[in-house]
């Protein structure tokens, strides 16, 4: 009983400071996850455009990506990028979680584009309308669409790792989990604390792409 | 029968996908005002020389006249090429993601830069015309197959296309819609709008066309006047098909 109690006067107690967490967290993800839409979009007309050497460079990218952890990605983009220029560790941190959602990102929108049957390109095409016109009006409108679940789904993988920029100092949710819950060397009662906060999180977001869904699906 | 200048001509056209020699030296003239119905089974290159004509396909060798004037695919920007010759497919190929007014006026709105409430006004009208006034804003997955061919034979006459082409425009559709569609196309017909039909539909066939041109094996075996090309066709392989089919 009494360990339920303490938890509660943790949670209770600890409200103000992660809510500075969670304003981080909120800022981190929004940030990074906006470039890595830009990033995965342009990645994956990259990957379509059936030129050869554009093509190889996605898949370079892709393959870098996937090929090593997001951990090693963030330190590699932090220490790169602070010993280049003077960058503010917010804005390493984006870098590094925008580089890495980019990439799953590019897949998603990539197999989106892809499965808009292609009588779509067709008809815009026969009425005149350039390569490139199709694409914004007629192709990337549906493809959005289709790619809302998977990118939903992505975006909170995005969220969730953003708790891994807590390792080059940001105080992020996990970063004032750590640092209170080493301060106090009561570690337990700030880990389950933050794990309701990322719940939370999650929760409102997969409540607002279902809406989004529904919203989108009404001329389906 | 009407003896107009040469809308579309095409001469010595080839066309192979790989290994597949799909068109084989085919030529054909379309007079404007004319109504050509493109007949033959499925594989003999039907599609393809539709296909070909508003250069969704790209020919491997040959000429096309786009009313007397040569259309090459590297001088030319195929993109105006193609706002005159309007295109109607199989299955549709409506946007689903715009409502029925929205398909018709998305073309001349992005690409010829008309006004949205002028292209607003002519939409209204082509939908009127192909009866579907009522119609405008809802989403095309809430039509019939009919009634969607109908939008799309709108939205490409909303380019104001010189000449139309019609690539088996009823094949998707149950036999209980085929008939509003093939009324549509003959009013366009009787407005003296040039068309390429490649149909099934032998009954539109001899009643619209003005000629036939019977297809097999990527070549022109055939090429008259519906009533003779139907009642006494010269060819035999022609005879075979009409026997098979009717």
């Amino acid at each position: 009983m009494s360990a339920i109690m303490h938890f509660f006067d943790v949670f209770i107690n600890s409200f103000d400071v992660f809510l500075n967490g969670l304003w981080i967290t909120f800022q981190l993800s929004v940030a990074s996850l906006i470039i890595a839409c830009i990033i995965g979009l342009f990645f994956a007309l990259l990957k379509i455009s059936n030129i050869k050497v554009l093509v190889w460079i996605a898949d370079a990218y892709i393959w870098i990506v996937r090929g090593t952890p997001l951990i090693v990605q963030i330190f590699i983009l932090f220490y790169g990028l602070t010993d280049i220029m003077l960058i503010p560790m917010f804005w390493a941190g984006v870098a590094g979680l925008a580089f890495h959602s980019g990439a799953y990102i590019a897949e998603i929108i990539r197999g989106a584009i892809q499965s808009i049957d292609k009588g779509q390109r067709e008809a815009g095409r026969s009425l005149g309308m350039s390569n490139g016109l199709t694409m914004r009006r007629i192709i990337l409108p549906q493809a959005f669409r289709r790619a809302i679940p998977p990118l939903g789904n992505q975006f909170i993988i995005g969220i969730k790792d953003s708790s891994l920029v807590s390792f080059i100092g940001m105080q992020e949710l996990f970063g004032v989990a750590s640092t209170m819950g080493s301060n106090s060397f009561d570690y337990l009662p700030y880990f389950i604390t933050v794990a309701i906060y990322y719940l939370f999180i999650v929760l409102v977001l997969t409540v607002l792409v279902n809406k989004l869904e529904k919203k989108l699906a009404e001329s389906d | 029968m009407q003896q107009g200048e040469d809308m579309i001509k095409v001469t010595k056209l080839n066309k192979s996908f790989g290994d597949l020699h799909v068109l084989k030296d085919v030529d054909l003239t379309v007079k404007e005002s004319d109504v050509v119905v493109l007949i033959g089974a499925s594989g003999s290159g039907k599609s393809t020389l539709l296909r070909c004509l508003n250069f969704l396909e790209i020919k491997n060798s040959g000429k096309i006249f786009l009313e007397g004037e040569q259309i090459e695919e590297e001088t030319h920007n195929l993109n105006t090429v193609r706002e005159r010759v309007g295109m109607v497919f199989q299955h549709f190929n409506l946007f689903p993601h715009k409502t029925v007014l929205g398909n018709v006026i998305e073309a001349p709105t992005q690409v010829k830069g008309v006004p949205k409430d002028q292209a607003i006004q002519e939409g209204k009208e082509l939908l009127d015309k192909v009866g579907l006034g009522d119609k405008y804003d809802v989403y095309p997955s809430t039509l019939s197959g009919g009634q969607k061919q109908r939008v799309a034979i709108a939205r490409a006459l909303a380019m104001k296309p010189d000449i139309m082409l019609f690539d088996e425009p009823t094949s998707a559709l149950d036999p209980e819609l085929v008939g509003e569609v093939l009324a549509t196309m003959k009013e366009l017909a009787e407005e003296g709008m040039t068309m390429i039909v490649v149909t099934h539909e032998m009954g539109f066939a001899r009643e619209v066309g003005d000629k036939v041109v019977y297809m097999h094996d990527g070549k022109i075996v055939e090429y008259g006047i519906p009533n003779e090309l139907f009642d006494q066709p010269k060819e035999e392989r022609t005879k075979a098909f009409l026997s098979s089919i009717l």
